[in-house]
């Protein structure tokens, strides 16, 4: 279909329940060439479930999928891998007792004849990826250092790293500053900057507005189920965003009107969101 | 720096600094036994059966699993070794069907880990009494004698004495054990069943294979436990329908002593390979030391409770 030609990858009307609860609702959304995509929302909103659809692990009930204005079908993880879409999951991206460069190649070796790792090249390549992609130039970090021994942010950098060496065209990081000290966020930000320097797009998921707003284009918002706004950055201030956003939160709606409704938080379901949405 | 690495290669220093405390106390003990050579050669002999399984099973536990079946696939492979042999007179032949079936009851450990999503730990035990039972109900509870299996040069080539004193059986563990290291430290698949061990869902998420670097871990488990099979039944010229029984603990107890965690995800070949020789010399080295057999039990346990304990302090520090 030509009208989804312009964009990197676009959802059209996806609907997802786990047993009786609707977790998506009918949500439309797509990822631009070279865009970095906020995708916002508060702990059980659908974030992860919709990430899910878009790599293959769940199945929507309903909706389609289009890449480069493709329809997917009989979509799955291995397709999505060999798409170029990679997911940068805190916990689930690295290999923690194993050095940076046996991490770089996981699953994608570099081998001579009959298997055999070429270590040498390997170890190259990972020293040149460290410092083009990572700006990693000190002596504390070298490619044999382990990962379980670096900061969560230069984890991030690393998982980072090695989707843009292999050429990913869209990668999704899921929570990525969650849990991190401010320096740490900071340096994550600056690796998702290197995605789009590098010219390929990403979507960045997490509640904290101001750790979104600096490096994205586009910030959508998801609450319960339904995609309830959608900004180009430069149309909105982030003070503007951040009102916007309570609004939300209190009403599950972006325009204030004279009724307000207010949606009570069940404080136990939340918590129960929490742990879902930890991997 | 890499502080993890050094530590894996602490762990492996100080498995070797256990095993010469050990020799070093048997020559203070019983230099008459220990400083001469006879008793080498005769662990040369021994420890080969169950360093062959370590070996092999330190790739089930660094890729996360656990078999306990594996003595008694050796049983059985034993039985079907010898029972092929008396039926067609011919060496190879034995050899052949003995290794495809223990292949083969390893392929079936991995397969039902993986398709039916069980427990190793627990599977294992089961697959344990099966092929025990196979055999003894097979075998009658009756062994059999291998002797005419003399008349075959390769008989020599697997127990035979170089030069009259030196096993053959100690070279074929060496050069399984560089093997499994060569695959483990420079093949790509060693490198996924690190992996698989350390996170199997980021393993998964890049493109390993995690079932099928399972399944083909316990297939090579079968395969060895085999080999061990027929060459500890070659060195006694005899086979015994409880082949196997006795080897469970002390193979486990070398993997572990040399530093592969139970957890899974490191380990190395290195560590395996001394392990094993701690756990062979320790039963001789304590009767010569003119300590009642008791005392083995006693004082395996100690050594391999202290190790791990050191093992395990190693890898927490960093
Ligand atoms: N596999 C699942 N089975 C049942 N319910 C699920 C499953 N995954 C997510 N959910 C539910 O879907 C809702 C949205 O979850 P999720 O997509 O993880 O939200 P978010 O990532 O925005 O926090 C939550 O109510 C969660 O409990
Ligand atoms: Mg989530």
């Amino acid at each position: 279909m030509a009208e989804h030609n312009d964009v990197l990858v676009r959802m059209v009307n996806i609907w997802k329940s786990f047993g009786h609860v609707e977790v998506l609702r009918g949500v439309n959304f797509h990822v631009g060439y070279n865009e970095i995509v906020g995708l916002l929302g508060d702990n059980g909103a659908g974030k992860s479930t919709l990430i899910k659809i878009l790599t293959g692990v769940h199945h929507p009930d309903r909706g389609e999928i289009y890449w480069k204005g493709e329809k997917l079908i009989g979509y799955s993880v291995a397709r999505a891998r060999d798409l170029g879409i990679e997911t940068v999951f805190q916990e689930r991206a690295l290999s923690e007792q194993h050095t940076i460069w046996r991490n770089i190649f996981m699953g994608r070796e570099i081998t001579t004849s009959w298997g055999f790792i070429d270590v040498k090249k390997e170890r190259e390549e990972t020293e040149r990826i460290m410092r083009q992609y990572m700006g990693f130039t000190s002596a504390a970090l070298s490619v044999d250092s382990m990962v379980g021994t670096m900061s969560g942010g230069e984890k991030q950098g690393v998982a980072i790293a090695r989707a843009l060496h292999f050429q990913a065209d869209l990668i999704i990081l899921d929570e990525p500053t969650t849990g991190l000290s401010l320096s740490e966020t900071q340096k994550v930000l600056g690796f998702v900057e290197e995605i789009k320097k590098n010219g390929k797009s990403a979507i960045f998921i997490t509640h904290n507005i101001y750790h979104v707003y600096p490096v994205a284009d586009r910030i959508v918002i998801l609450d319960r189920g339904s995609i309830v706004g959608e900004f180009e950055k430069t149309a909105i201030s982030l003070e503007k965003l951040v009102e916007k956003l309570y609004l939300v939160a209190r009403t599950g709606r972006l325009e204030n009107n004279s009724q307000e409704v207010s949606v009570p938080k069940d404080q136990e379901k939340s918590e129960r969101d929490l742990q879902s949405f930890m991997p | 720096m890499a502080r993890l690495r050094t530590a894996e290669h602490r762990s492996q220093i100080s498995v070797l600094l256990v095993l010469f405390v050990i020799i070093a106390l048997f020559m203070i003990g019983s230099p008459k036994t220990f400083l001469s050579s006879d008793i080498y050669a005769a662990f040369m002999s021994t420890i080969p059966f169950s360093m062959i399984m370590a070996l092999s099973l330190t790739l089930i536990v660094i890729s996360g699993e656990m078999d306990l079946s594996f003595p008694s696939i050796m049983g059985f492979c034993g039985y079907v070794f010898t029972h092929v042999f008396h039926a067609t007179g011919s060496f190879p032949l034995a050899l052949l069907s003995c290794i495809l079936v223990g292949l083969g009851a390893g392929f079936l450990n991995g397969l039902l880990i993986v398709k039916l999503r069980l427990p190793s730990l627990v599977l294992t035990i089961g697959t344990q009494f099966f092929w025990y039972g196979v055999t003894q109900v097979l075998s009658g509870g009756l062994g059999k004698t291998l002797v005419p299996t003399k008349a075959s040069t390769l008989y020599y080539l697997f127990v035979g004495r170089i030069g009259g004193r030196f096993p053959a059986q100690i070279l074929w563990a060496i050069l399984i054990g560089f093997i499994i290291w060569l695959v483990l430290n420079r093949h790509r698949f060693g490198a996924h069943i690190y992996f698989t061990g350390d996170n199997p869902a980021s393993a998964r998420v890049m493109g390993v294979n995690v079932d099928r670097v399972k399944m083909i871990v316990f297939t090579q488990m079968g395969g060895f436990a085999a080999f061990a099979g027929v060459l500890a039944s070659l060195e006694v010229l005899y086979f015994w329908p409880t082949l196997g029984q006795g080897y469970l603990l002390k193979t486990i107890a070398a993997v572990f002593l040399g530093g592969t965690p139970v957890e899974g995800g490191v380990g190395t070949v290195f560590g395996t390979f001394i392990g094993a020789i701690i756990i062979g010399i320790l039963e001789a080295g304590i009767i010569a030391m003119g300590m009642t057999g008791f005392w083995t039990q006693l004082v395996y346990g100690l050594i391999i409770v202290v190790s791990i304990a050191i093992h395990s302090a190693l890898r927490r520090r960093t």
